[in-house]
């Protein structure tokens, strides 16, 4: 099975060929979006025959190099189309192309009777075959092939609607951030790929081979500057601060787009890339202490911008925001397994979480647009009590928030609170970890309410729709449902794979499976944590009581603010309208970065063009013109036109030369 | 042949007369009169010489002169019609066109 790896990255390619070159000829809605989710779902079939293949394999057997063509061999570089199988990217190909079928099956239905549906098609699986290209790259290269396609792909997925401007601006805002990423990825890699050159003549991109020379590779120093640059890519491409303004804005693309690429599964590259790397991350502690500061910080920034939007989209994308902020604080603290559990499970109830927005979202528009209405079919405002008239959105969205908020028994709760005690017990970032814990703490506390508000704006409550349209409120169908109930299902009990030690229920998995992925990089670590006293069972109990109480905190202030009190935010941001203002304008991020970036650029661009582009590069060329036409003005006059000129300056030649050759 | 410089006199003077004759006359037929006058005073240089010198080399040239003559003839003739049919002149002052 492992030999047929290949063949994963290769269905969605198909399926991209043949609905983006014949797509327009075929027309038949079913048939282009029956084979854009059976390619992906060909895809999942051949992932878990990998994973089973892996699953009764010893765990030290458990890699496997599959190269599939060489690519790139010049001197000492070599690079070839090769993918790695480890539990790590079988972990990444069972969420991709397992959310990836369920999404392209709910997009059937969610994009029935749009323009360009094939369109829409033929990018899904263009990006399911970037993303798997990402994950199972072998080297460096074919993972950056993967991460520039991706990147390619949301631009397209975002600007699908290109005919708005506003989407068209998101596409480009998303791409020129992710491009700034980029360079950072790219210069860590000819940084890391330069030292094992010239100092150890080990020439070399591939992840296995870098691997196996890791123990060359000093604490700090190098891998600071090239773990540094990596983790620029990362926030570019995951939305870290300081390059996560794009991805709210990227809630301009359709609703499946939002949950397939911009919350389960490309925005969740920079975690799985330091996954990848985390051999060479830990070597630099000084990178490890910003992934962790930067995961806290946007954390915490995210959650508290997410309290105050009313897009339904746009609360959920600033908790996707959030969440990466986790994962990246789950990284940064060491805690490699609890960052790609806590992956996983995001990917479950966040897609679900998008998708059964996509399903309000689709419903509201249908009934305003049978009253002909113009009401944002997006706004929360203009929800409510959604609940009778969804019911199966309704539950399958509940339990996807109670998962997110930490509630235990969901996934959530095991991978958030892995994240919570391992950035408090950790023993890297000394007096930190505290710091660390208490914004991952405070962050749990603001999604448990933000969350909550949205589910009672959205689906409790008054119907504050118009009356007219409310009898057009309807379930949708079973095509959008179906998928809603399998990630429900997902989100719920996805968690009791990595069930916490204490718990003593069940063994954890997740820690098994990917401990030969991690082991080098806990053996680095041990070099420089610091090992203090070893946390007690006792105190592990109490967080992880205290981090329940929060999030009943966060649940019961969203309870009392948004269906029993209803006038009580209204008086809130009577009391504090500049805190509203701030976070209701997302900290002013956007106005800082046009006012610090955008608008320089702007200003130089400006300046090149007049200043340079028309008066020194057009200038040149119209000047040498101008110079030869002047000089030619004064010798076209020898071209009279009168035969016998020429044939007296032909006799004068004649003269000339045999004077000179009679009298020299 | 003790007078072969007057051979050579007889040609220059024809072949600059010709050549007068080429740079300031405006008729056409007048030109190309002018043009086989040098040709012939070639050709009397030619054959002073081959006479002066007993080598019989000179006096072919002359036939292979006559030949291109006669040819040249024929083609600048045609040309002379061709440009009456388009000018109703065989002026050159008419067929100034070809300059700036």
């Amino acid at each position: 099975m492992f030999d047929n790896v290949w063949l994963i990255p290769l269905f969605p390619l198909i399926g991209f060929l043949i609905n983006g070159l014949f797509g327009k000829k075929i027309k038949n809605e079913a048939v282009i979006g029956g084979i854009g989710t059976l390619m992906i779902f060909f895809s999942f079939l051949v992932s878990c025959g990998i994973l089973m293949q892996m699953i009764g394999l010893p765990p030290e057997q458990r890699v496997f190099e599959k190269v599939v063509f060489p690519w790139i061999h010049c001197g000492n570089f070599k690079a070839d189309m090769a993918f790695l199988v480890d539990p790590l990217s079988c972990v990444m190909i069972m969420v991709v192309t397992g959310v990836g079928s369920l999404i392209h099956l709910y997009s059937i239905g969610y994009m029935h009777g749009e323009e360009g549906f094939y369109r829409f098609f033929a990018y899904l699986n263009l990006f399911c075959m970037s993303m798997l290209l990402l994950v199972l790259g072998s080297n460096m290269l074919v993972m950056f092939i993967g991460w520039e396609g991706v990147g390619l792909c949301s631009y397209l997925l975002i600007g699908y609607y290109f005919h708005k401007k506003s989407a068209g601006d998101a596409a480009k805002k998303a791409f020129v951030m992710n491009r700034v990423g980029d360079f950072g990825f790219l210069i860590g890699l000819f940084t890391l790929y330069w030292w094992f050159g010239s100092n150890h003549n080990i020439w070399t991109i591939n992840f296995t081979e870098i691997k196996a020379a890791s123990h060359l590779l000093p604490y700090g120093g190098v891998v600071t500057v090239a773990t540094l640059c990596f983790f620029v890519g990362a926030t570019g491409k995951s939305a870290q601060i300081p390059l996560f303004t794009w991805l709210p804005d990227a809630m301009e693309g359709p609703t499946p787009v939002s949950a397939l690429i911009h919350a389960a599964t490309m925005v969740t590259a920079g975690v799985y890339m330091i996954g990848r790397m985390s051999f060479v991350f830990i070597k630099s502690p000084e990178t490890m202490m910003v992934i962790a500061v930067v995961g806290a910080a946007t954390a915490i920034f995210a959650a508290t911008i997410g309290t105050a939007q009313n897009d339904i989209k746009r609360v959920l994308a600033y908790s996707t925001v959030s969440q990466l902020g986790y994962m990246f604080l789950a990284m940064g603290v060491g805690a490699f397994t609890a960052g790609i559990f806590h992956l996983m499970t995001h990917a479950f109830f966040k897609a679900c979480l998008f998708l059964g927005s996509g399903s309000v979202i689709h419903s509201m528009h249908h009934a305003l647009h049978k009253i002909h209405s113009h009401d944002d079919a997006q706004d929360m405002r203009n929800m409510g009590g959604l609940r009778k008239a969804m019911p199966i959105t309704f539950i399958t969205f509940l339990v996807s928030t109670i998962a997110i908020s930490g509630i235990p028994g969901f996934s959530g709760f095991f991978s958030k609170d892995e994240i919570l005690w391992m950035s408090f017990s950790n023993a890297y970032h000394g007096n930190l970890n505290i710091v660390l814990w208490g914004i991952g703490a405070a962050a749990a506390l603001l999604t448990a309410f933000y969350m909550f508000r949205l589910v009672f704006m959205t689906f409790f409550g008054e119907c504050r729709i118009k009356p007219e349209a409310k009898s057009y409120l309807h379930e949708s169908p079973l095509v959008i449902t179906i998928p809603l109930m399998v990630l429900g299902v997902l989100a719920a009990v996805g968690g009791y794979l990595g069930m916490p030690k204490i718990f003593g229920m069940l063994p954890n998995y997740f820690e098994h499976w990917l401990e030969p992925v991690f082991e080098l990089a806990t053996e680095y670590g041990s070099k420089y944590a610091q090992h203090g006293a070893h946390p007690s069972h006792t105190l592990e109990w109490g967080l992880m009581g205290l981090s329940v109480v929060i999030a009943l905190v966060g649940i019961a202030t969203a309870f009392t603010m948004y269906v029993k009190n209803t006038e009580l935010p209204g008086k809130f941001v009577a009391t504090f309208p500049a805190l509203h203002r701030a976070v209701y304008n997302k900290w002013y991020v956007d106005e800082l970065y046009d006012f610090l970036f955008v608008n320089p650029c702007k200003a130089l661009g400006q300046f090149l063009w007049k200043g340079f582009d028309i008066v020194i590069v057009d200038g040149v060329v119209n000047g040498v013109a101008n110079v030869v036409m002047g000089i030619s003005g004064i010798f076209r006059y020898m071209q009279s036109g009168y035969i016998y000129n020429y044939a007296f300056s032909m006799a004068l030649g004649v003269v000339v030369m045999l004077g000179y050759y009679i009298f020299k | 042949m003790e007078n072969l410089n007057s051979y050579l006199i007889m040609s220059a003077i024809l072949f600059a007369i010709g050549t007068i004759g080429v740079l300031t006359r405006k008729n056409v037929i007048v030109i190309f009169m002018c043009v086989e006058m040098m040709l012939n005073a070639a050709n009397l240089s030619f054959v002073a010489f081959s006479r002066h010198l007993g080598n019989m080399d000179g006096q072919i040239f002359v036939f292979f002169i006559m030949t291109v003559a006669a040819a040249e003839a024929a083609v600048g003739l045609a040309l002379i019609i061709a440009f009456y049919n388009n000018k109703e002149s065989i002026d050159v002052d008419d067929v100034s066109i070809m300059k700036w």
